[in-house]
């Protein structure tokens, strides 16, 4: 197909082609167009359907507050949906689908909602589909939810990358239309850090769709020189296809600029969008205005467009919407596109101008005092009803009608920290109101200075007090300064379904509803007429049903209230926010110094945190994770295992004061712990529950190693530098987070000793004597390595912890498994590591679950009443220290088949099965090898003194009811004679 | 949001992780008479003000200083910031 | 006037000229039985239950603004009672209940979908908490079902199972969780507490509390002082500014959420879902929108808005757990101011002053609880004892240790 609306001039490239397919036809363009371009100049005038009445609907204007031409662009997984044909960059091979339509966008079989549309009327929902109550989800909704939404994902994972970026500046400029450049010239100029940033793909704004002149130059030549002076520049950044979404505290803007969907295709490794935080000391709003409609009947029909759109399409796109076009205007900014078309050799029809007095026009007719008041054309504009001021109607044959209702400032970013616009009466328009976000100010159209002379002296000036400029100034070149003064004019009285928000088919007659039903304040309006909501979010449409709204209550605008505007400027990608951070990349992966030793030995991984940690390791011949995890456990208390407890928080305590800090930390006393020696320590937090539990070891006077659990390593660091630095800020005490620094291994069994003292340094006698049960000390291993090491126990067996810098981990772990093949050492992963410390009774994450004192977890003579430590005062709160509080118990089942599930509540074995009697719950559960039988351990109401009593676990979800009986927790050893051995 | 660490200069606030009202650095004596109300009420209650907010933040990604910021509630505008160890030696903390 | 299909035709036909407003515009009588401050989704429903149920018929509710401007108005419209503490989950299950029923109580359609929600879980340690908390739903009298990984492929096939970062290993769910139209919500709940006689009082500002002799006498207006018998509070993120005209401090922290909507699209979620590794949560709306949330900025504010990082560390968990939904656009991001609590549980009690009571502290919770705490609210303000529902919710329940706390994260506000 040839492109038949092409026109003269403009500033695309002819000398290139491009093919491009729309709806499956294929079309030809040129570099320079946009999708909605090149559709106009193939003549394609119907491109979507509308939401709720799934009218047809054609281009509205040429830019980003396009509420109907949004199409699917793209294939495949690279479907994009509601994407605006006027910002879509044209490129080889581009291929875009129309949407919300079914079969085909000629043909919506949908479209039959427009003939009951008076049914429809504004939320008419709320008033019905309430009978039977169960059609709602099953009939209803359903049908509606089919109906709703515009475009289809495409249900496959986005393929492309998105960056993350930060950049500074002194000012940031946020759009280069003629006050943008003016100041970036200015400032520039001057010196300062500049970034310049616009949504379109070219700089100039408004320059580029005007015949106007700026000095001697043509505005869109004047533009070109410009950006070409501050391309030269090395403080200025022109960021082009970047729009600023918002603004954010303290200077901070969002910006995203589209590297890449102008491209058929992403280079490797390049992303598609950048998500830039802009840190700026000032900011300067060079949005410009917005063309607002003038609401009549049948306005939304395909051809019909906002006058500035068509002008833009004539003069930067060279294309008209139609060979015949007519304009309705209340100013003369209508007349300019008549005269720029006609110049064009585009046939006006008419310009129809509300005013009794509008500008005579001896090239075309002008009809004054005249209204449009219908239209006709199913798919696309044929005819235009004109009512003539002496009553009478003329019809006027044409393609297309440029609309004109004057001009909205975008003060958008204004309102982003919830700053309110203000009526400007003489623009008949919000302006910017005085509580702007800090450090920003606003120049040209945006600021309601209408005139291009207007705008570049605007934008000097904004520059000039931004940056606290003097001296010699850039002369202002000479521009078209005619004076802004707008009487509005929003709708044609009489008329029957007008559009306002022409994607979401609100109209006139809904607003009206609105206020009839008593939603009368703005935001009433917007939700229950679902205006402004839309992808376009009311660009267009807001402040005239503001304005109904307000001729509605015989009240002023301003009295009527405004509605402002919330982030994004426009909507951007889900991916953009997300940047690298997803699939694998979500979170960091943290992996402990011997993981690859690990990975050797086909271990399978368990995500704890960030950190990924052996859960076991299976043999050949192993089919079932529990036969390793049996075998891990039982050769571990038969003979010795290591297992790799790199992961624990470790934090370094040093200082004069280190013991009496820790002394407030801890619950349980730490003053007197001798050097060499290692102390459990409960950590409450001040309102009395179990933080965290950990060793300390003190390896001199003033040194401790802290070790917390996996989970609470980064809060436990930050609570003691809180109690240190907010509450005894003169304590000489220093800490660190020495996590990283050291890998650590427990080995643990009754051949641990023997195994360690084949790579213990011959100095370091570790025997039971030397180093008996919580002995610690710095020792050396493997011939002079330094190492810690610590006699402790989570097993509940002969163990000890070896801690050796973390680039000798690997190392360790090899030289450990090879000097204990003798013993038939065992490498074990969390999951026997969990088995064991069940067996022996020990709390862990599932226990300290934030909501247990000591007194529930069994420690409560460890909470010492005779010093200052964390959470003791509230500990004692009455009802934490009831008789029948919570205690921790062990469970096991009276028949060693069943099995014990946690999460699973605690009943009494006989009576009612219901939350009023629930008795406590299960925490933890394993299957005992020693045992051989499933046992937990749980919270039970006065557990301590209900050993041995018979109970039901019941867990209804997983549909068990098991017969248990309270047993101590510590089901090995409950002596503790092995870990002393 | 920037909050201007005293010691490092101006620093994005998502180095930082907040706790919340500075009243916390006046953690009661406990062996007061009312020690048990006095925790409660240091533990439990807030001024909570639409307006100025004393407050604290910690620089997790950073130098781990605690600090107090001074920060309008309604406006998000920073006033102040203090190292939280000289704000509690003003206060009379010590040991 | 009642609403049905037929009133929607009748009227369609007759050119809509019998519509009237949905609730009177009154000014303030000098006295009142019962003041609610706040016409929110709390604050009207407590005046619909009030008057309808509790047969109160001199009732205002006062608000600062126009009605269901607050939480109501801003929320991600998430309706469930998949509690684990015994105090919280009858209260919730209540709750669903009247959910189950509001539509034909109120006559208006609030769009209450049960489309359900699942909880996914992504570790042992999670699956044991979300079983317990299964078990104690159940035990409860609510619905709760355990699924496995294979059982949430199945139903939400477009969830990330190839490439996770945390795999998903199953998932909590309840059928009878799902959303509601937030908006209608509020609507309803006026319109028919306006039907009963209730006067709504709109851009009617509390400036203070009148308190003599420790007795609350009514309350100071932008439209002048309005006298009442007892006066309830219920204004969400507002607790602190209007308790602390009676000189209260609270155990309640003002912090920012911030919601989000995506574009419109066909439907591509048939329910919540809440990621189990990050912060993000989602459902579709019946226009066709995404509309997800995650965590809290974490400062205390009273500003409606927040800021990008938490943008971003929600379309990270969002793009991690579903990544079809990458190209859906970000079309709209706003804030909700919280009164997150002590526990992260809501307080329904007197306070130390006669005649004033205190609905508050709903954290991000409170859309679920507006019919149960309204009707709870009501039953207190019109019997002067808590519904047996609520008993715990009491305002002292801190300094006697009997908190509620669902994350076991204790005294910290924005953790919970």
């Amino acid at each position: 197909m040839t492109q038949n609306n092409r026109l003269s001039g403009g500033q695309i490239d002819r000398n290139t082609t491009v093919n491009f397919r729309f709806d499956n036809r294929s079309y030809t363009a040129h570099p320079g167009d946009t999708l909605a371009s090149a559709l106009l100049a193939n003549d394609v005038r119907l491109v979507g359907r509308s939401f709720k009445y799934h009218r047809p609907r054609g281009l509205l204007t040429a830019g980003s507050e396009e509420p109907n031409g949004i199409v699917e662009l793209r294939t495949g997984n690279r479907q994009e949906p509601n994407t605006r044909a006027t910002t879509i960059e044209m490129f080889e091979g581009l291929e875009a689908q129309s949407q919300n339509r079914w079969p085909s966008l000629k043909f919506d079989a949908l479209g039959v909602n427009d003939l009951f549309s008076n049914f429809l009327s504004a939320g008419f929902y709320y008033k019905t589909f309430m009978w039977p109550a169960a059609f709602w989800e099953k009939v209803y909704e359903p049908i509606i939810r089919r109906a709703a939404g515009l475009g289809s994902l495409s249900m496959e994972a986005d393929p492309d990358e998105y960056d993350k970026g930060f950049r500074h500046c002194d000012l940031l400029i946020i759009g280069a239309g003629p006050s943008g450049l003016m100041a970036a010239l200015t400032a520039g100029r001057a010196g300062a850090d500049v970034i310049l940033a616009d949504e379109d793909f070219q700089f100039g704004g408004r320059l580029n769709s005007e015949t106007l002149s700026v000095g001697d130059q043509s505005a869109s030549d004047w533009a070109a020189q410009a950006v070409a002076e501050l391309s030269t520049m090395p403080n200025v950044r022109l960021m082009a296809r970047t729009t600023v979404i918002g603004a954010f505290d303290h200077g901070i803007y969002g910006a995203v600029e589209r590297t890449g969907d102008h491209l058929p295709t992403l280079p490797a490794g390049k992303p598609r969008q950048i998500l830039w935080r802009i840190y700026t000391k000032k900011a300067l709003l060079c949005a410009g205005a917005t063309e607002r409609p003038i609401a009549f009947e049948n306005n939304d029909r395909p051809g019909i467009m906002m006058a500035s759109a068509l002008r833009t399409y004539a003069n930067r796109f060279a294309v008209t919407a139609s060979q015949r076009v007519a304009i309705f205007t209340n100013n003369d900014d209508g007349h300019r596109t008549a005269a720029d078309l006609h110049a064009k050799g585009v046939h006006i029809c008419a310009v129809i101008d509300v005013r009794e007095d509008a500008p005579v026009n001896y090239d075309y007719e002008v009809l004054s005092g005249a209204q449009v008041v219908n239209t006709k054309g199913r798919l696309g504009l044929t005819f235009v009803e004109v009512a003539l001021p002496d009553g009478s109607t003329r019809t006027l044959e044409c393609g297309a009608l440029g609309v004109s209702g004057g001009w909205n400032p975008n003060v958008h970013l204004t309102c982003h920290q919830r700053g309110r616009p203000v009526w400007n009466e003489d623009l008949a328009a919000f302006v910017p109101g005085s509580n702007l976000p800090v450090g920003l100010t606003v120049a040209g159209a945006a600021n309601g200075v209408m005139s291009t002379q207007g705008a570049l002296q605007s934008g000097m000036d904004g520059a000039v007090e931004a940056m606290e400029l003097s001296g010699k100034l850039p002369d202002l070149p000479e521009a078209e300064d005619a004076p802004a003064s707008q009487k509005p004019f929003w709708y044609v009285e009489g008329c029957k379904r007008a559009w306002l928000d022409q994607q979401n088919d609100v109209t006139v007659k809904d607003v009206k509803l609105s206020y009839q039903e008593g939603f009368r304040s703005v935001e009433h309006l917007k939700r229950y007429t679902t205006l402004g909501m839309a992808t376009d979010q009311g660009k267009t449409s807001n402040i005239s049903a503001l304005a109904i709204m307000a001729e509605v209550a015989g009240k002023s605008i301003p009295e009527t209230g405004t509605t402002i505007f919330r982030p994004p400027y426009t909507p951007v990608p889900i991916s953009t926010f997300a940047g690298r951070m997803k699939g694998q990349e979500f979170h960091p992966t943290r992996l402990t110094p011997s993981h690859y030793w690990a990975k050797e030995r086909g271990a399978v991984f368990v995500e704890v945190g960030n950190w990924l940690r052996a859960q076991w390791f299976p043999l050949p011949g192993e089919t079932h994770w529990r036969e390793s995890v049996d075998r891990e456990a039982r050769q571990t208390r038969a003979s010795v295992g290591v297992c790799d407890c790199t992961t624990l928080g470790k934090i370094d305590v040093q200082g004069t004061d280190a013991a009496a800090f820790l002394n407030r930390v801890y619950a349980n006393g730490f003053a007197k712990l001798a050097v060499g020696k290692t102390r459990y320590g409960l950590m409450l937090r001040e309102d009395g529950m179990a933080m965290d539990d950990g060793t300390a070891a003190r390896l001199a006077e003033d040194h401790f190693v802290v070790t917390t659990t996996t989970a609470n390593a980064v809060s436990v660091y930050r609570h003691m530098e809180f109690v240190r630095q907010c509450l005894f800020p003169d304590m000489d005490v220093q800490l660190i987070s020495t996590t990283e620094s050291w890998a650590q291994y427990a080995v643990a069994g009754p051949n641990s000793r023997k195994l360690l003292q084949k790579i213990v340094d011959p100095d370091f006698d570790i025997s039971n004597d030397a180093f008996p049960f919580m002995a610690c000390g710095n020792i050396t291993v493997c011939g002079g390595l330094r190492a810690r090491l610590f006699r402790i126990s989570f097993s509940g067996e002969l163990a000890f912890e070896i801690a050796v810098p973390s680039r000798y981990g690997d190392a360790l772990m090899r030289r450990l498994m090879t000097e204990g093949e003798e013993f038939d050492v065992v490498p074990y992963g969390t999951e026997a590591l969990g088995v064991m410390r069940i067996e022996k009774g020990h709390a862990a994450g599932n226990e300290l679950n934030g909501t247990t004192t000591a007194l529930n977890l069994g420690l409560g003579k460890m909470v010492s009443k005779k010093k200052d430590s964390i959470g003791s005062i509230l500990s004692e709160r009455e009802a934490l220290v009831e008789p029948d509080v919570l205690r921790m118990v062990g469970i096991k089942p009276v028949s060693s088949e069943e099995k014990i599930t946690a999460g699973g509540h605690l009943m009494n074995s006989a009576g009612p099965v219901d939350a009023a009697h629930d008795q406590g719950y299960v925490t933890s559960a394993a299957y005992s090898p020693i045992l051989n039988s499933s046992i937990g351990l749980g919270f039970l109401k006065d557990g301590a003194n209900r050993m041995g009593e018979k109970m039901r676990l019941v867990s209804p979800l997983t549909d068990l009811t098991v017969e248990v009986e309270i047993v101590s927790a510590h089901f090995v050893d409950p002596e503790g004679e092995r870990l002393r051995a | 949001m920037i909050i201007n660490h005293p010691l490092l200069g101006p620093r994005d606030s998502s180095e930082f992780t907040y706790l919340g009202d500075a009243s916390l650095i006046d953690r009661p004596d406990w062996q007061a008479e009312n020690a048990a109300e006095a925790f409660y009420e240091y533990g439990y209650l807030r001024d909570n003000p639409a307006g100025k907010h004393q407050e604290l933040w910690f620089h997790e990604a950073g130098d781990r200083s605690w600090l107090v910021v001074t920060r309008d509630t309604t406006t998000h505008e920073i006033s102040k910031v203090e190292l939280a160890r000289d704000l509690a030696r003003a206060r009379g903390r010590s040991k | 006037m009642r609403y049905s299909g037929f009133r929607v035709i009748k009227e369609a036909l007759t050119g809509h000229k019998g519509w009237k407003p949905v609730w009177r515009d009154p000014e303030p009588k000098a006295h009142y039985d019962i003041i609610v401050i706040g016409g929110g989704g709390h604050g009207l429903a407590t005046a619909h239950y009030l008057s309808k149920v509790y047969g109160q018929r001199n009732v205002a509710v006062v608000e600062k603004g126009w009605i269901g401007g607050g939480n109501v108005g801003r929320n991600t419209t998430i309706v469930r009672s998949n509690y684990m503490l015994d105090g919280n989950e009858p209260f919730y299950e209540f709750s669903m209940k009247l959910w189950e029923g509001l539509e034909q109580d109120l006559n208006y359609n609030a769009m209450m979908s049960q489309r359900g929600i699942i909880n996914l879980f992504h570790t042992d340690g999670q699956r044991d908490a979300y079983i317990r908390r299964g078990n104690a739903m159940i035990l409860n009298g609510a619905d709760a079902e355990l699924l496995d990984a294979d059982q949430v492929r199945k139903e939400h096939p477009y969830l990330n199972f190839d490439d996770a970062r945390f795999p998903i290993k199953g998932g909590l769910v309840q059928r009878r969780g799902g959303t509601a139209r937030h908006d209608a919500v509020a609507w309803g709940y006026a319109r028919s507490a306006d039907t009963h006689g209730v006067d709504i009082i709109q851009n009617c500002e509390v400036t203070g509390l009148r308190i003599e002799n420790g007795k609350c006498l009514g309350v100071e207006t932008s439209k002048g002082f309005i006298g009442a018998n007892k006066v309830g509070c219920a204004v969400a993120g507002n607790s602190g500014r209007v308790m602390g005209m009676a000189g209260m401090r609270m155990p309640i922290e003002s912090h920012v959420l911030q919601a989000f909507v995506s574009e419109g699209l066909k439907p591509v979620l048939p329910s919540v879902i809440t990621y189990g590794a990050g912060h993000f949560y989602v459902s579709q709306s019946d226009k066709g929108g995404l509309v997800f949330g995650g965590d809290l900025d974490g400062y205390n504010t009273y500003a409606q808005r927040g800021n990008l990082p938490v943008v971003e560390d929600v379309c990270e968990g969002g793009v991690s757990l579903m990544p079809m939904i990458g190209r859906a656009r970000l079309l709209r991001m706003w804030g909700g101011v919280m009164d997150m609590s002590m526990d992260g549980s809501p307080i329904i009690d007197r306070t130390p002053v006669e005649g004033l009571y205190f609905n508050g502290g709903w954290c991000y919770g409170g859309f679920k609880a507006t019919p149960a705490s309204g009707h709870c609210f009501a039953h207190l303000l019109a019997k002067d004892e808590p519904h047996p529902t609520t008993t715990v919710y009491r305002l002292d329940r801190f300094r006697t240790g009997r908190m509620i706390d669902e994350k076991g994260v204790g005294n910290q506000p924005n953790l919970h």
